[in-house]
């Protein structure tokens, strides 16, 4: 039994840290957020320096020979930080598709960001029966919802009863229909086809049941990361805000609600880094142990952010305040694959049936 | 970073297995669980068998009687015991607490006397800290010892004391210097229990069961020699004692919470007196999937408490949380386990559903959050000493 981070992993995480506290300090992802294009295309360049793209790739397909659990690292700093760039769209959700596809090699080089178009109306779940079709000519016609980082990406993989299919979001920019998001930093958008060229992909849909799996583990990875924003927020806050002569974290109305906080990410932590590494040892506590993390960390990101808000008083509640983004990015989290009651309805059922 | 068994772990456990099914008491684990605490003449009959068999200890250094063990070890035992449920060593202060602080301050001598007797659980130890006047504040004891000669003479009252009522030993943080700053004034005496002036008066908890007590000592004489450390030093050596109850505890809890939920698991796919099947009721399922996560983040957040321990050797700032998680959670799935008999809820004993099981579980688990530091103790010191905010007092 051994529940710690190795060396080269936590170098890993110092560089990420440091990368993003210098690059994208939390003013600047505000400022991004509130632009049109929603992010600095030009920082996937340096994203793909650092190497993020290709950690899991093995060294034979050009990649790092690593596993899920360094992407972990990846997705928990990108999340402490708001990022606000396709890193969880691109690695977590399109790439396991491309397997064995020409397209892979774009997408490990940096030149292509990518995502992934399951949901439909009527169809929200990745494992639920797709009704986009795609014709004798492989065009795609249908319209997907709720796509992450539509906009930002070059390409998106879609989810068609005829399996897996590519489409090029820059030679079809009709498709593309933004819809205005609480989350500016991962913004949505309606994937509209009608005949819409594709490429099909040799990856069949049985490979999102993997996507779940590393998607879900990347979203507790980084709800952890953004409660443990909340929770610097909350807690620096409460060091340095005086009221009737003493700092505010001195009062144990405001403490106790901190170290709710600390104990709700902390827990969220545990599970978190079990599914990651259950997801990238491929061991058999994979499907539970990512429910009991993508519901818990969610949860206690939420958790975090709205104590958090309830800490800093007024502050808390502006536009101005980082605060706000923090908590639509849980809110977000907290709706993948079904709110928290989801993943325990899964749980029960392995339990009681 | 793996949660798997290594090999000799993973021997270890089909060991384990194996032999601790063989030694559990004939018709174990059919039928419903036991109401309660287990007869002390029983548990210290099952305690000393697991002493012979090696699994009391087995991290403690071998020169004290233990087998010099890594700390997985002792949670794979535990692991392995809340799977069959099996009972519980009779010496839980003794194990937690008088021994790995005597370990930590005791001479050579307390160390060759007391050590051996109380992992036999031949000499049964109880906890003299809390008085009517300082429960959570500690540090503002009462209870005197002074010296006379060579021997300390005690006089004083302590309260919610476990096991006092059956107990060999105590661990006594007395006054020894009234003169002296609140803590400085500070010592921890070893006390025999058998000795004249001590009287334990039994307290009954809100179950009627008589777990803790009273102990009230009247020019109780204790001989110089039994103190840990010097006089003076009992606030260092009582936080050694309350770090260790709080920081090696973790594996006992996650075993005590997973036995729980799975005898939650039992209860809601039993056909209720109602007629109806807890399992089946989509709110039902939901707590119980919920207390289920809450076990998982336990058991994990006390592995990496645990694996710093190892790397570093303290605790990490996890294992502060996992008390006040596993009492909060362990309240919450013993009212869900009332919640789920609906009106056969209140009836007791024999008449009730599982003889009354989770009636006595329900209720006990409100000393959770008071005992061994209140939830309120222990949020300060997360807020104070993890988190870094100002002190509130």
């Amino acid at each position: 039994m051994d529940f710690a981070f190795s060396a080269d992993q936590q170098a890993l995480r110092a560089v990420a840290r440091d990368f993003l506290a210098n690059e994208f300090p939390i003013g600047r992802v505000a400022e991004l957020a509130e632009s049109e294009a929603g992010w600095d295309p030009g920082s996937w360049k340096q994203i793909h320096d650092l190497g993020w793209l290709s950690l899991s790739v093995p060294e034979d397909d050009g990649g790092a020979g690593m596993g899920f659990l360094e992407e972990a690292v990846v997705f928990e700093e990108t999340g402490r930080a708001l990022y606000p760039g396709p890193v969880f769209s691109t690695l977590a959700l399109a790439r396991p598709a491309l397997a064995d596809s020409e397209l892979l090699a774009p997408v490990l080089s940096g030149q292509a960001t990518a995502t992934l178009a399951w949901a439909e109306d009527g169809a929200l779940g990745l494992l639920d029966s797709p009704r986009v079709h795609a014709d004798s000519a492989g065009r795609l016609t249908g319209t997907k919802r709720y796509v992450p980082d539509l906009a930002l990406a070059d390409f998106a993989v879609v989810v068609a009863d005829t399996g897996l299919h590519a489409v090029d979001l820059r030679e079809n920019p009709g498709a593309v229909l933004p819809r205005p998001t609480l989350d500016r930093t991962r913004r949505l958008g309606d994937l509209v086809l009608d005949e819409t060229p594709a490429r099909h992909l040799p990856a069949g849909r049985e490979v999102l049941d993997e996507v779940r799996l590393r998607s879900m583990a990347a979203l507790a990875c980084e709800a952890v990361g953004v409660g443990s924003s909340a929770l610097d927020l909350a807690s620096g806050y409460a060091r340095t805000r005086e009221q009737f002569g003493r700092p505010i974290g001195s009062y144990q109305g405001v403490s106790h609600r901190i170290a709710n906080i600390y104990l709700a990410v902390e827990l969220a932590r545990s599970l978190a880094y079990w599914a990651a590494w259950a997801v990238s040892a491929g061991d058999a506590s994979a499907p539970l142990a990512v429910a009991a993390a993508k519901s818990e960390a969610a949860e206690a990101a939420v958790f975090a952010c709205e104590n958090a808000i309830q800490a800093l008083g007024g502050i808390g509640f502006t536009y101005d305040h980082p605060l706000h983004r923090f908590y639509k990015r849980a809110q977000g989290i907290d709706v993948f694959e079904g709110t928290g009651a989801a993943q325990r309805a899964e749980i029960a059922a392995a339990l009681l049936d | 970073m793996d949660f798997r068994d290594t090999p000799d772990e993973a021997a270890f456990r089909a060991e384990l297995r194996a032999r601790l099914l063989d030694n559990l008491p004939p018709g174990w684990g059919s039928g419903p669980p036991h109401v309660g605490r287990y007869e002390a003449e029983f548990s210290r009959a099952w305690s000393k068998k697991l002493y012979e068999a090696g699994y009391v200890g087995m991290t403690w250094p071998q020169e004290y009687g233990g087998r010099g063990l890594p700390y997985p070890y002792q949670g794979i035992y535990l692991e392995e015991a809340a799977r069959v449920a099996a009972p519980h060593h009779l010496g839980v202060i003794g194990l937690g607490m008088a021994g790995p602080t005597i370990i930590a301050w005791g001479t050579a001598e307390q160390k060759a006397r007391f050590l051996r007797p109380l992992l036999a659980a031949e000499e049964i130890w109880c906890q003299g800290f809390s008085e009517p006047g300082s429960g959570s504040d500690l540090a503002g004891a009462r209870t005197t010892a002074v010296l006379d000669g060579d021997t300390w003479i005690v006089n004083g009252q302590k309260v919610w004391s476990s096991y006092a009522h059956i107990a060999d030993w105590c661990i006594l943080v007395v006054r020894t210097d009234p003169e002296a700053g609140k803590h400085a004034g500070l010592s921890y005496l070893l006390v025999d229990m058998h000795s004249p002036g001590v009287e334990v008066r039994p307290l009954r908890h809100m179950t009627g069961d008589p777990e803790f007590n009273e102990i009230f000592f009247t020019d109780v004489r204790v001989p110089r020699h039994s103190m840990l450390g010097q006089p003076g030093d009992g606030w260092r050596v009582a936080m050694t004692t309350l770090l260790h109850e709080r920081g090696t505890l973790g594996f006992a809890l996650t075993a005590g919470l997973e036995n729980a939920v799975n005898k939650l698991v039992g209860l809601a796919r039993e056909t209720a007196p109602d007629g109806r099947r807890p399992a089946d009721d989509p709110l039902v399922r939901d707590a119980i999937a919920r207390q289920w996560v809450e076990l998982q983040a336990l058991r994990y957040t006390n592995y990496r408490s645990l694996t710093t321990l190892i790397k570093h050797g303290v605790p990490g700032p996890e294992g502060s949380i996992a008390k006040l998680h596993w009492s909060e959670s362990n309240q919450r799935l013993t009212k869900l386990a009332l919640s789920v008999q609906g009106l056969a809820a209140q009836l007791d004993g024999a008449g009730g559903v599982w003889n009354g099981y989770w009636q006595y579980q329900q209720l006990r688990s409100r000393g959770n959050t008071i005992e061994a530091g209140t939830s309120e103790i222990l949020r300060n010191i997360v807020a104070e000493r993890v988190v870094g905010l100002p002190r509130s007092r």
